[in-house]
This record gives C-alpha cells, structure tokens and sequence, in this order.
C-alpha cells in the first residue's frame, strides 16, 4: 500500500514539474512560429501515410527534402503540374524554409509561365496567355504564403518585388515590397535602391522618388550606379528641378 | 596492515563500469554507425552540386542532422536495451552485484558507459559534417570568386557573405547539442524499461512505440481536442499520456535551425533543462524497479 502512494505521490511531484515546462517550452515554439504545420488529413492524402508519420515522427525536414529532390527532377523533366503539386507539399511540410518558397514561386512564375506561353500542343495564343497569367498567380501565392509564415526576414518580399517588376510591370507594388525587404534585418543593400528605382516610374509619385534617389546619391560613391543617376537625370528635367540643384554630369573621380 | 572503508556511494566504482560498458559496446562494432553517416554524407554532397548553392546546403544540413538524429536514437535505444539482459545472460551481473557495488550504481555505471559511447559518435559525426560543410562552401567560394572577378569589392563580398551564412550558422552547434539530449532522454526511458523487460526485443519494441507516442502525442492532442472536444475521460487519458510519455517534438528543433531561424539561448537553456530532468527522473524511475528485482 505504502508502494504504490509513493508511486501515486511520485507521478504527481514527476507531472507538477514536466507539464508546466512542456507547456513554456510549447508556448515559446509557438510564439517563435516553429512547428506551423497543420498536420491533419489532408495533408495525409497529399504526401501518403508514410511521409506522413515521418513528418511527425521528427523527420520533417527530410520528407520536405525528398520531395524537394523529386520536385527538381519533375521540373527538369517539364512536368509542370507535378512540380506545383510537390513544391505545395514541401512548403507544407518546412513553412520556415525560404529557399522552398521562393524556389517553388520561380518554378511557377518564371519557368512554367515561359512553357506555358511556348506551349506548343495549345495552338491559341489567348489560351496560352490564360495559362501563363495563371502560373503568375501561382508564383505570386507561393510568395504571399511564404511570407504569412515568415514575416520577420526579407528575401520573399524581394522575391514579390521582383515578380511584380518582372512579371506584372507593376511598379507600385514593386517598391512597395522592395522597400518592405529594405526596412527588415539581413536585407541586400541593393534593396532600398530598387525600391526607390521602382517608384521612379510610378505617374504621380516623381517627387518622391526623386527624394528617395537624391537620399541614395547624397549617400556616397557607393550609391552612385549608373541606373541611379540616369533616373535622378530624368526625373530632374521632368520635376523640372533648378540647374544648380542638380547633380553633376559626370562625377569627379 | 591498511583497511579501506567501504563506501556507500562511489564515483571510482561507477566509473569502472562505465569504462567497461563503453568497451563492451565499442567491441559491438557499433562505430559502424558513423561510417555509414560519412558515406551519407559524402554521397549526398556529391548528388546535390548539382543544385544551386543555397540549395545544396540546405539539403546537405537536412540530412546531415536528421541522419544524425535518427543514428543516435537508434543507438541509444540498441545499445541500452542489450545491457542488462545481456549482463543477465552472460551472468556477468552476478559477478558485480555480489561485490559490493550498490545497483544505483551499477545503473548510473551503464546508462554513463551509453551516454560516453553516444557523446563521441555525435562527435565524430559532426566533425565529418563540419569538415564536408566548409569543403562544399570553399569550393562554392572559389567558384564565386571566378565568376565575380570583374565585379566592385562591394558586391564580391556581399556574395561571398551571402555563400557564407548559407553554410554555416552557429545555431547548428544547439541542434547537435539537443539530438545529443534527446538520445540521452531515449537511453534513460530504454534503460528504465529494461529493467522490467526479460528480452532485448521485448525493450526494443517498446521503445519504437514510445518513440512515436512521444513524437505524435501533442499533435494527436491538439487534434482531438479540436474535433472531438474535451470530454472527461477523453481529458484524463489524454492527461495519463502526457505524463508518462515524453513530449519528444519539444526536442524537434532541427527544422527550424536548418531553415534558418535563430534559437533563442533560453530556448535552449530550457530544451536541455527539460531533457536532463526527464533523464534523471527515468533513471530514477530505473532504479525504483531495479533496486527490488530477483535477479
């Protein structure tokens, strides 16, 4: 009898200390965004029952690698529908692995998006177009999810930039995010100056770029590329900005 | 004429034991282990430049860690649950018990002879690891270098900065740190079931289940509790298993570091905190039945 209140006393006293810290250290997981997967069914269907108890049996990261290894060679092969397919399980599977998202939105947004408009099985070019735009949406969401998951680190919001740049010609939202990677930690140098670039072609919004990319030059040799000052110079004569406010033609060296 | 006291509790004793159990184990060939992660290791760093740089050290971390996370699980289950039958067998157990050594520590003996086996091979293996890493970025440098040449100073070393914190973050150190807890938590629980156990299988079998229970239980949790709703008696099993089987995602920290994210020093303080509480409790629990078996 006195046995087994010992081991009735010593659970409680054992559970008393680990529930309470299993519960901060939880908490702290959560507070940090570690362990974002939402393992339910369907995420069972989509990568099958084994990946799915590696998944949660602490092996995350190497299903999300198989399947990254799987999603390469699908993509050398130009089966594009395969590719989006497990690049969908690998951001499920590692939500805080940026190479995952922004790889994932590359494959859909520039390389599908270029098959698609080549495709040649489809003999309508609207139908190609259609198909192009939507692998652009694709792309676009890969990012805009990555971000939701990553919110503190600026390589997806470069990588948005640069698809509205590129792919949209929306140079709007083009800065927007150039200078939203430009404001957080670890972000390219170059980032602030794209941001300002973008804005340099936005109607109605000259005068603050010029700000921004006279900031830039006022910064120093660094910042003074070639691109910067041929948009500084352009945007002068249509500001119509006074000749001795103006930057010089050609820099002292 | 010198007599020696006898001790209740000796370290000199424990450490005879332990040296003995490392050797037994290291004549096990167990080290094999680590030559299969360096052939994992070197194949998959050979199969992966093809990749683009980020690429490939991403992957390269990945499996690097989780191999080694799976290997010293895996040891420090296999290599525990054959102690004690094995003594039993061999009636090596006899010989010592019936000197005067206590079984507290002839436990603390054994599980330290594991835990010293499982602390060289992370080791070992993470010096093969570190040394694949730093061959792959210098290689990756040198490329860069070639291909940068004709750029500013500015750009070349923000590449090269770029090629570097790709490769090599000091958060990998509190990754190995905590597969090393883990596996010494996992060898703890193997040595406590072991000691109720009659066959190494037996113990080995148990602990494959415990391992998942561990791994799925708080996940299972929040699932059930989200769809079924917290019941009474869905609540006390739920309670029950939270109790006695360890949370083992909490040591799970792999995915994250691998992926980049900083771990915070409390973070870490608290993991391996936790960790040594549950392996001391576990031994704890090891000798409780231990300490009144027949033998």
């Amino acid at each position: 009898m006195m046995r087994i209140l010992l081991v009735i006393l010593g659970a409680a006293l054992f559970g008393a200390v680990k529930l309470p810290a299993e519960h901060a250290i939880s908490q702290t997981h959560r507070e940090l965004h570690f362990r974002a997967v939402d393992f339910d069914p369907a995420l069972r269907d989509q990568i099958g029952q084994l990946g799915f108890i590696a998944g949660l049996s602490g092996f995350r990261s190497l299903v999300a690698d198989v399947l990254f290894v799987q999603a390469h060679v699908a993509w050398e092969r130009t089966e594009w529908g395969r590719v989006l397919l497990l690049f969908r399980q690998v951001t499920t599977l590692q939500p805080r692995a940026i190479l995952f998202w922004d790889t994932a939105a590359w494959h859909m947004a520039w390389n599908a998006s270029a098959a698609a408009l080549r495709d040649s099985t489809q003999p309508r070019l609207a139908l190609r177009i259609k198909a192009q735009r939507e692998y652009f949406r694709l792309g676009k969401d890969f990012l805009e999810r990555g971000i939701k998951y990553n919110p503190d680190r600026p390589q997806l919001y470069e990588a948005l930039a640069r698809l509205y740049r590129d792919k949209y010609n929306d140079h709007e939202h083009a800065a927007e995010f150039f200078a939203k990677a430009a404001s957080l930690p670890g972000a390219p140098s170059y980032a602030k100056r794209f941001a300002a670039y973008e804005l340099s072609y936005c109607e109605g919004r000259e005068k603050e770029a010029y700000d921004r990319l006279h900031a830039l030059y006022a910064a120093g040799e660094s910042e003074r590329l070639p691109t910067l000052i041929r948009l500084l110079k352009q945007l002068e004569i249509k500001l119509a900005i006074p000749p001795d406010q103006r930057i010089p033609d050609s820099i002292p060296q | 004429m010198t007599t020696s006291i006898h001790r209740a509790f000796s370290i000199g004793r424990i450490a005879a034991i332990t040296g003995n159990t490392f050797t037994e184990l290291t004549r096990l060939k167990i080290f094999y282990v680590v030559l299969l992660f360096a052939l994992l290791l070197i194949g998959n760093s050979i199969f992966m430049a093809q990749f683009t740089f980020q690429q490939e050290f991403q992957v390269l971390k990945d499996i690097a860690l989780g191999s080694m996370s799976i290997l010293t699980s895996v040891l420090a289950v296999v290599a525990t649950a054959r102690l004690i039958p094995q003594d039993i067998e061999d009636r090596t157990i006899y010989t010592i018990l019936a000197k005067p050594v206590a079984r507290v520590e002839y436990l603390l003996g054994k599980l330290a002879g594991v835990l010293l086996l499982l602390a060289i091979s992370v080791i070992i293996m993470s010096a093969l690891f570190f040394v694949v890493l730093k061959v792959r970025e210098q290689t990756v440098i040198h490329e860069t270098l070639r291909q940068m040449r004709a750029s500013p100073p500015e750009q070349m070393a923000e590449a090269l900065g770029a090629v570097r914190a790709s490769a090599f973050q000091a958060n990998l150190f509190s990754g190995i740190a905590i597969i090393y807890v883990k596996a010494s938590v996992l060898a703890a629980l193997t040595l406590f079931v072991s000691t109720f156990a009659t066959t190494t299988i037996f113990t080995t079998v148990v602990m494959v289940f415990v391992y998942f229970i561990g791994h799925l239980q708080s996940t299972a949790r929040a699932y059930w509790l989200q769809t079924n709703g917290g019941g009474g008696i869905t609540k006390f099993f739920l309670a029950f298993v939270a109790l006695f089987f360890p949370d083992l995602q909490l040591f799970n920290l792999l995915d994250d570091i691998v992926a980049g994210t900083a771990i915070p020093p409390t973070l870490f303080a608290k993991t391996a905190t936790l960790g040594f509480f549950y392996t001391g409790f576990y031994l704890l629990l090891a000798w409780s039945v231990f300490h009144r078996k027949e033998l």
